[in-house]
């Protein structure tokens, strides 16, 4: 038994985990700022996407080691090449976050606004598949994992709901533009982080039971 | 599968008392590269060796179940055993060129199995050595002492003379472990260029080495056959736990 190989694989498996535990908390931070209107969360979002960058490097650097010195197959190879996705997969989800927190810049302006009920119900549906993803990921649960990837379609047609609303606000009222295209973008961006969350469970799916579910491969495979 | 070269039917192998094998059912690719890994003990060369009856040079070996090669039983009582191994040959994990000429070594089995008086063995030599890549670099030195020649040279000539026999199955017991990275991974890809032609079963300590060269992999444990399949699909996801834990490292 390689004893150091496992630790290393451990240790991956830690700073990864400190990585989505981050990002996780930065999202939330960022729907915070956006639901507050607050820019001095926005900063804090900004402030600690740097230390996710970061992250992120140390976490290649790491698998980098791993696959050219311990040649890992079977679970561990799985495992490395899930990690590696993921690791990607939460360094945009942590941009998104930024690109949600910097709403609150144009949000202040419009103090009274109130702010398309789908947005908050998205963020709500986005925030519980994050945390699934992660939490099967952390806890190597498949049947978690699947969950997640039926969730998507809510926040796609709540995507569409909100675009389609946003059109008949600024035909009524061409002055709220600037505000409504914000929203937009907040949406969109909403769209992106479940998309990344479902690409995180599908990792976690082909780590777990080598099973490759993305672009629905699983149904179209007829062996 | 196409039709399979080896096919072994509820082998069982006994040294005396001892269960070599147990219960080996094994059907072997024709021109592809089968691996057979497991940890020292676990029965791979001793099944390796039941392929061209090898281990009848061992007392107290008994045998029970089927073995066909290209579907003929080689333990009945009819088989010719001289032309079975020519047709099923092997290579072993110390290259051992008889200490005699290049050209020598080649003939020596041609000349023993000769049946037609045949003499003039100049085109098998050529195209045997050609085959394992030699010919360029020995064509002027046929009558040296085969002892001359590197590690890999000799390991090459050793595959050559099995080669001059027109073998349809090469047998590798460890063929690189006596050797450096670069003389290895030379052998490896010698072994790609002669999957066109042979069947290739190799046993290998090198789990890496099973992974590069081989189509399939079979995993043994305790004389039995743990798993078998693809070796892409056995390195990535394997379906057995004991399998999982030999590759990875995570053995006893």
């Amino acid at each position: 038994m390689d004893r150091h190989f496992q630790r290393e694989l451990e240790s991956l498996k830690t700073t990864l985990i400190k990585m989505a535990s981050i990002v996780e908390e930065n999202f939330a931070l960022a729907l915070r700022a956006v639901n507050e209107k607050n820019t001095e969360l926005t900063e804090r979002v900004i402030e600690t996407d740097k230390r996710i960058d970061q992250l992120e490097i140390e976490i290649d650097d790491a698998i980098i080691d791993l696959l050219a010195l311990q040649q890992p197959v079977a679970s561990d190879l799985r495992f490395i090449l899930a990690a590696l996705k993921i690791n990607n997969d939460l360094e945009r989800i942590g941009d998104h976050a930024v690109n949600i927190a910097e709403a609150t810049d144009v949000l202040i302006n419009y103090p009274d606004a109130i702010i398309l009920e789908e947005i908050p119900q998205m963020a709500n549906i986005a925030r519980a598949m994050l945390k699934d993803a992660l939490d099967s990921f952390i806890q190597e649960d498949p049947v978690k994992a699947r969950a997640v990837l039926t969730r998507d379609d809510q926040i796609d047609d709540l995507n569409r709901q909100v675009a389609r609303k946003i059109i008949e606000n600024v035909k009524c009222d061409t002055k709220l533009a600037e505000l409504e295209l914000e929203l937009a973008r907040v949406s969109r961006n909403l769209e992106r982080v479940a998309d990344l969350t479902t690409n995180i469970a599908e990792e976690v799916i082909f780590y777990i039971q080598a099973r490759i579910v993305k672009h629905h491969a699983e149904e179209k495979k007829t062996d | 599968m196409s039709k399979p070269a080896i096919e072994t039917r509820y082998l069982n192998l006994f040294y005396d008392t001892f269960h070599a094998l147990e219960d080996i059912s094994i059907s072997i690719e024709e021109r592809k590269i089968t691996a057979l890994i497991g940890p020292s003990g676990c029965g791979k060369s001793t099944l390796v060796r039941v392929f061209n009856r090898m281990n009848d040079l061992i007392e107290g070996v008994h045998i029970t179940g089927q073995v066909l090669v290209e579907g003929e039983d080689i333990y009945a009582p009819n088989i010719d055993l001289i032309e079975l191994r020519r047709k099923v040959g092997m290579v072993f994990q110390r290259p051992n060129p008889f200490p005699l000429s290049i050209r020598k070594n080649i003939t020596f089995g041609l000349e023993i199995h000769n049946t037609t008086r045949k003499t003039d063995y100049s085109g098998i030599i050529e195209e045997s050595l050609r085959s394992v890549l030699l010919w360029d670099d020995l064509k002027d030195k046929l009558d040296r002492s085969a002892l001359e020649l590197s590690l890999e040279q000799q390991q090459r000539l050793c595959i050559a003379r099995v080669i001059a026999m027109k073998p349809k199955i090469i047998l590798m017991d460890e063929p690189c472990s006596a050797l450096d990275p670069i003389a290895t991974s030379r052998i490896e890809e010698l072994m790609q260029e002669l999957q066109k032609e042979y069947t290739i079963v190799i046993v290998t300590h090198n789990m890496q080495q099973a992974a590069r060269v081989s189509d399939y992999t079979a995993f043994l444990y305790l004389g039995k056959l743990i798993e078998y399949g693809e070796t892409k699909r056995l390195f990535s996801a394997p379906r057995e736990k004991q399998t999982e834990d030999y590759i990875t490292g995570r053995f006893g």
